[in-house]
């Protein structure tokens, strides 16, 4: 373009600067090019936060190799570095609590998709677990620890283990509350999807509500279904402080479903402010292997999600 | 055939009993909460900072931290998320936008506490010390996926002919994005602004490690600073009375924040897409 130009001159003979181009192509230019470095920003965040973790656990794993993953004994003072007691953790506390999610997020999805309920049922039903999604992690925490710890205590002593009130079990059923929103949302999203006519069709053919829903409107929708729950089964992974406040921070396996223990998340949120040098190093390392399992989860249920939204 | 009628009144009846049991616990923490926090709602909690046990403390400076740390979080990710999610919605075929539109969902997904780390890294290391700053950064990653999602979905529904109406009366692309597209697509983008930030409003595990929690009062966001999350981590944790008084009062504030601007956002949804 400056080519072009080139030999003309603007008045009293000098070129004004940026001339040669036209000012509507120039702002378009310089907008676009804004545009795509605020986009270009976003793209790179996660391969950003791989970096980090990674390097800055480099030392750990360069010392400890990774065969801190499969050791068993936690005890930073004596430079013992073994995370599967909290890896097992995290995955048990996790999938119980997605197990336990599940019948209580497809009902509220069956509901929200039956014909003859009014919309204001709906309604309410969607900004209640709206709100339950909204309610911060840290006073799910603070409920649990005050109001359901005390009843697991006496449940614990009925059945013969030692009465902590926290623990293991304490912390799924926080994480059950917290998890439903997300997969209930996204499945009734789904079933939402699902063409009409199939569902005119089953109940033409005489088919009632239970058949239609369970033989049909599962069937079709069922990637999405579970892409819902691999969405929420990362969430649960990730989780942090309402798991910190009511799983007992013991970090060792837990001895039974109802007793203490730590998962990778709990463990990070007690020990990363007092840690330093190595200890400081493998927190980081377990916080990259939660990001990486998560990570995974999360790809694989946005691509179930995205096809699912195209077909 | 008496199975079938069995069988599809148990399944009704379980799925609304199912459902019941779903949202029961908004109720019952709700109750819980109003219960032990009308109580600790006094005027010590709103006007004292918090104090050892025995000396009468309240949460001012959490409360004032919260609102210090949220907006700055908002002020660092809206320009971003914004543009970024217009280039979404104006180069959908692009790889960058589409990189973008996946990242997104991503950053959706990253445990918060892994957050709290990376901004540790970023931030806190660096500079030497935690600081209010910092938490504002890790909160401000946090906002980015609801944000860019909102103007970008919002733009998309804007109707074609508004863009080339502009663009045949000779406006360039910058001005139709800026002075048409944007204007239609900002109740759209101003949804999603508050709903991503009544998210980060109660976060807590991301603040551990950058704006570390303050007992005084402080307004300098290079220093530590206190939040009504990391207020209520605290005292919740802590053995005493006292303390789980005051953390009630903060929860009872924190959740009646989070509550009003979530409904502000869902009621402009509703009006938006209507």
């Amino acid at each position: 373009m400056i080519k072009s130009f080139k030999g003309k001159t603007g008045e009293g003979g000098i070129l004004p600067p940026f001339a040669f181009l036209k000012r509507n192509k120039s702002e378009d230019f310089i907008f676009i090019q804004i545009l795509k470095a605020s986009a270009l920003l976003v793209s790179i965040v996660i391969f950003a936060f791989l970096v980090t973790l990674f390097l800055s656990s480099w030392p750990f794993v360069k010392t400890y190799g990774l065969r801190a993953l499969v050791s068993r004994v936690w005890d930073p003072i004596n430079e013992s570095y073994g995370a599967l007691p909290f890896i097992v953790t995290t995955i048990l506390v996790s999938i119980l609590a997605l197990l336990l999610s599940i019948p209580f997020s497809l009902s509220v999805a069956f509901l929200t998709k039956t014909r003859n309920l009014s919309e204001r049922v709906k309604d309410l039903l969607t900004t209640s677990l709206n709100l339950i999604a909204a309610i911060p992690s840290v006073i799910y925490g603070f409920w649990g620890l005050v109001a359901l710890a005390p009843i697991m205590r006496i449940l614990q002593l009925k059945l013969g283990y030692p009465p902590y009130g926290v623990g293991i079990m304490t912390a799924v059923l926080v994480l059950t509350i917290m998890i439903i929103p997300l997969s209930a949302s996204i499945a009734s999203e789904v079933m939402k999807l699902v063409p009409e006519e199939l569902e005119e069709a089953s109940y033409a053919l005489g088919a009632n509500t239970y058949e239609t829903n369970l033989k049909v409107i599962l069937p079709v929708a069922k990637s999405g279904i579970l892409a819902g729950f691999l969405l929420s089964l990362g969430r649960a992974l990730g989780e942090t402080m309402a798991v910190t406040m009511v799983i007992g921070n013991f970090n060792n396996f837990p001895s039974n479903l109802f007793g203490p223990g730590n998962t990778i998340a709990s463990l990070i949120a007690n020990q990363f402010n007092e840690a330093s040098g190595m200890h400081q190093s493998g927190l980081i390392f377990l916080g990259l292997v939660l990001f990486l399992i998560t990570l995974i989860f999360n790809f694989t249920g946005n691509l179930l999600i995205l096809r699912r939204v195209r077909k | 055939m008496k199975t079938r009628k069995y069988m599809d009144k148990i399944f009704k009846a379980g799925i609304i009993t199912f459902s019941i049991l779903t949202i029961a616990p908004l109720f019952i923490i709700l109750i819980t909460l109003l219960k032990w926090g009308i109580n600790a709602l006094n005027l010590d909690l709103i006007t004292r900072i918090q104090r050892p046990v025995g000396e009468r403390g309240g949460a001012l400076n959490s409360i004032v931290g919260t609102l210090i740390i949220t907006t700055i979080a908002t002020i660092i990710a809206s320009p971003i998320s914004i543009l970024a999610g217009v280039y979404v919605a104006e180069f959908p075929d692009k790889l960058i936008s589409k990189i973008t539109a996946v990242s997104s969902r991503l950053i959706a997904g990253i445990p918060s506490i892994v957050i709290g780390i990376v901004v540790y890294l970023w931030c806190v290391k660096p500079m030497g010390g935690y600081s209010a700053l910092a938490g504002s950064i890790a909160l401000a990653i946090m906002m980015i996926p609801n944000i860019v999602t909102a103007t970008a979905e919002s733009i998309m529904m804007i109707p074609k002919d508004y863009r080339e109406a502009s663009r045949s009366l000779g406006a360039n692309f910058t001005r139709t994005t800026l002075k048409v597209i944007i204007p239609f697509a900002l109740p759209g983008i101003l949804t999603g602004l508050l709903s991503s930030f009544s998210r980060i409003a109660g976060e807590t595990a991301p603040l551990l490690f950058t704006s570390f929690g303050n007992p005084f009062l402080n307004l300098n966001i290079l220093k530590p600073m206190s939040a009504l999350p990391l207020l209520i981590y605290n005292y919740a944790t802590s053995p005493y009375r006292e303390w789980h008084q005051i953390a009630w009062g903060a929860s009872l504030i924190l959740i009646l924040i989070v509550f009003l601007v979530s409904i502000i956002s869902r009621l402009g949804v509703k009006k938006w897409k209507a």
